[in-house]
């Protein structure tokens, strides 16, 4: 059959299995979105900035665990995804993003909108392709999806050449890829495995260290098994949340720098940890010389750069693989070795950890006459809507740390936030993916004011498509994560973190015609929030909280995990409310 | 631990896809991870999709480790192996020029006969030597001309190649 360009992409995208692409139209791709134009197998989300479309892609992913497609134009087109692509690089988020690009002969002149997109994307993604000649289009297009979705997940760019999207071809969709150089799965070592379970055995103190890995290898179920069979308590990297009920008596919720106090005071004192598709990032060991001093450690891991990759972190049990494989193995060996004493040995190790929780568990104060305290928007939105199983997607600062400790998740593919980059701006195009994905199905974005700011504009995209997204602004007139350092490590200079001219969210979101609402006191809060779930269609709600309240445990950058701060420091008050005065805020409107 | 730490220089012979874009790939990750080349050449093999590059750089085993696994991570690698770790032979090149006067010319040359280099090119006041061997030998020639007046050198960059062929731990 020969077919255009256009038409092989389109008919390359229905071979994927996909149904919706996220893009925005230029000069170079308008042949793409002509033939999209004209058929509806592949429904097209038209945004309102790249940005916005390469996020979208990354919730559609993050939620389905298939991959999240994208089209966008040339030149500012492509530079507009970048932060997306590298933020997907760092998560390991499967997306794969189609960037027009001028005419083949013109490459390399300076061209109108071009671009080097091979160039600019090589570091934030897997892999890319330039597709110089149509008769390679399908066959890249079927690489870059194998490459984006196996291994370790991550972006792919396909750069499309305007002629390449007009030329003819004869279509054949290839039901293999062959990249010799590409192998993603490593197999897994059984002696090691054996070796392992061992180690489980003799444990004392015992802890799994649970991380993204074992989410994208769809391994809830193992991960439940390994630790219901031989007793084990359980953190989660804030990636991993979801991945292991929330609510399970082993759950000791997540570690790191804003972790609770048991998950940290448990992996520093461990004498095994068994990491878990986690990548031993700085934010969870703090100061690496000082991590787990007393632990073995088993690291289970599909690429082999994440193994023995930070210096001071010696790796005794290094097992390169499928966190789903490994563990279908590890608890089979287990059920063969383990002798059902576990519970008795680990007595001591299950006394000191309910200990912790008890002396420092995660808590907040509210009382009726102060101002709302942004832990209590979250508890509240937990409680209210939990029943519904909801969709979590995250913007990034103290609410999206909040929003970790305080939303308890019960399942894996319900919590969007963006972990290794830290994107602001992520939240709520990602919130709209997953709910392209699901449509019936309650899709919550926790923000701040700040980072709601860097993608707003996608307020549009949700009218128009009908993406019912509860949007949940904790307000606290700050860049709050950024404040709360220079609280704690400035002297309470508030150096550029201050929000004045912050818009009226409620009018903001009826100008878009979406629905706003606004909480100013506790008692609005459960009204606020049942309003918006029996409202159809987008709500924005404006939570006007306590702006000086910080987020706590707080391991400071470079501490070892047993150093938390779990409260503002005494003088922390005074630095905060008079040697340095916040300009009061003006209100736009 | 200490053995760790020690920095060492390693050879690594990589075959990758004979495609435009690969040297940049390789010399990102490099320069992205903040790792050392000290010197790298590429060339293409007897199957024509496929080339060969040698990489000298430095690190201590921990970074080398991660080094040799970065480049495996690369879609167009298909085979890295550290020669370091086997026996294996290298060769360097050097085209250099030497300025000379009557009393240097005969030191020069006699320098030039004892590392088996050959005179490509020869002036009044120029000797234009060509030496090949390994890269010991090649910096130990122009370690010993300095004194006598180097006025440049060109060196190709080292290839190696292992003494038994690669085994089933190629990757
Ligand atoms: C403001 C802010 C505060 C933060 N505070 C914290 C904090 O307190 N605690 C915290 O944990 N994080 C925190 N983070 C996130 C942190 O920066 C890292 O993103 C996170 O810790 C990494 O999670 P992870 O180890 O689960 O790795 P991921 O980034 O999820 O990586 C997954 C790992 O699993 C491997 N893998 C992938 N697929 C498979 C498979 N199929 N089988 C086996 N292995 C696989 C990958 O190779 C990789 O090594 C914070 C981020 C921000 C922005
Ligand atoms: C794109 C981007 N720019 C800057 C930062 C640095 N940064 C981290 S948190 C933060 C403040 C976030 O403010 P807000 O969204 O209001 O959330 P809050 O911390 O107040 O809950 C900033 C500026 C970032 N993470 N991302």
């Amino acid at each position: 059959m020969m077919l255009n360009g256009s038409q092989i992409f389109i008919e390359s995208l229905k071979r994927e299995g996909v149904d919706v692409i996220f893009g925005l139209p230029g000069g170079v791709v308008l042949k793409i979105f002509d033939a999209l134009h004209q058929q509806s197998d592949v429904k097209v989300v038209l945004t309102r900035h790249e940005q916005g479309a390469g996020h979208m892609a990354e919730g559609y992913a993050k939620a389905t665990g298939r991959p999240g497609v994208a089209l966008v134009t040339s030149g500012p087109g492509m530079t507009n995804i970048v932060t997306p692509l590298a933020d997907a690089y760092m998560d390991s988020v499967p997306i794969v993003v189609f960037t027009g690009q001028v005419p083949t002969q013109l490459i390399g002149n300076d061209a109108f909108q071009e671009a080097d997109n091979i160039g600019i994307s090589r570091p934030c993604t897997k892999h890319n392709f330039l597709v110089r000649d149509v008769k390679d289009l399908a066959r890249t297009i079927r690489e870059a999806f194998h490459i984006a979705t196996t291994g370790r997940p991550g972006p792919v760019l396909v750069d499309i050449p305007k002629d390449v999207s007009i030329n003819t071809a004869e279509f054949d969709y290839p039901e293999t890829v062959n990249l010799r150089g590409y192998d993603p799965d490593p197999g897994d070592d059984k002696t090691l495995i054996t070796r392992a379970a061992e180690a489980i055995c003799q444990a004392k103190r015992p802890i799994i260290y649970v991380g993204g890995g074992a989410v994208f290898s769809n391994a809830a179920d193992e991960v439940k098994a390994l630790a219901e069979i031989a007793h084990i308590p359980v953190d989660m990297t804030l990636m991993g949340l979801g991945v292991f009920p929330a609510s399970h008596p082993l759950s000791l919720g997540m570690l790191g720098m804003h972790g609770s106090y048991t998950a940290n005071m448990a992996i520093h004192n461990a004498d095994l940890v068994i990491a878990v598709g986690s990548r031993f990032d700085d934010r969870v060991t703090g100061k690496t010389s000082e991590f787990c001093p007393k632990a073995k450690i088993i690291h289970i891991d599909i690429d082999p750069t994440s193994i023995r990759k930070i210096r001071d972190i010696e790796v005794h049990i290094p097992i390169l693989g499928d966190v789903k494989a490994v563990l279908t193995e590890l608890t089979q060996a287990l059920k063969v070795s383990i002798d059902g004493n576990k519970k008795d040995l680990r007595e001591p190790w299950w006394n000191q950890l309910h200990e912790w929780t008890e002396q420092h568990p995660l808590t907040y104060s509210q009382s009726d006459d102060e101002a709302i305290k942004p832990q209590y928007v979250i508890d509240r939105l937990y409680q209210l809507t939990t029943e519904k199983d909801p969709i979590v997607a995250t913007d990034v600062g103290q609410h999206q740390m909040w929003a970790a400790q305080y939303f308890k998740l019960e399942h894996p593919r319900r919590w969007l936030t963006s972990g290794g980059l830290g994107t602001m701006g992520f939240g709520f195009p990602a919130a709209m993916g997953a709910q392209e994905a699901y449509p019936g199905r309650l899709v919550l974005c926790v923000t701040g004011d700040g980072s709601f700011q860097m993608n707003l504009q996608e307020l549009a995209t949700a009218v128009l498509y009908k993406l019912p997204v509860k949007i949940v602004i904790i307000n606290n007139h700050y860049h709050g994560m950024v404040r709360q350092w220079q609280d704690l490590f400035y002297e309470g200079r508030y150096a550029s973190s201050h929000l004045s001219g912050l818009p009226d969210y409620v009018k903001l979101a009826e100008a878009y015609g979406a629905v706003g609402l606004r909480a100013t006191s506790p008692s609005d809060v459960d009204q606020v929030i049942q309003e918006a779930l029996h409202t159809d269609g987008p709500v924005l709600m404006d939570f006007e909280v306590s702006r000086s309240e910080n987020v706590y445990p707080m391991i400071p950058a470079g501490g070892a995990n047993h150093e938390m701060l779990l409260e503002d420091p005494p003088h922390l008050g005074q630095a905060a409310t008079s040697s340095v005065e916040a300009p009061e805020t003006v209100t736009l409107s | 631990m200490d053995v760790e730490n020690v920095e060492r220089e390693h050879i690594i012979s990589m075959r990758v896809e004979n495609r435009s874009g690969v040297l940049a790939r390789v010399a990102g990750l490099f320069s992205g991870r903040g790792y050392n080349i000290e010197s790298l050449t590429v060339a293409p093999t007897l199957d024509a999709t496929i080339s060969l590059m040698t990489i000298v750089t430095k690190g201590d085993a921990r970074i080398i480790e991660q080094i040799l696994k970065q480049l495996n991570k690369l879609v167009d690698a298909i085979s890295v192996v550290d020669l370091t770790e086997r026996a294996h032979i290298d060769r360097d090149m050097a085209i250099i020029k030497v300025t000379t006067t009557p009393e240097t010319r005969a030191e020069v040359f006699r320098i030039a006969d004892i590392f088996r280099a050959r005179v490509m090119d020869s002036t009044n006041t120029m000797y234009t030597l060509e030496v090949t061997g390994p890269g010991r030998k090649v910096e130990a020639m122009i370690y010993q001309l300095r004194s006598l007046g180097i006025e440049e050198v060109i060196r190709a960059g080292r290839i190696a190649v292992a003494r038994e062929p690669y085994g089933a731990d190629t990757t």
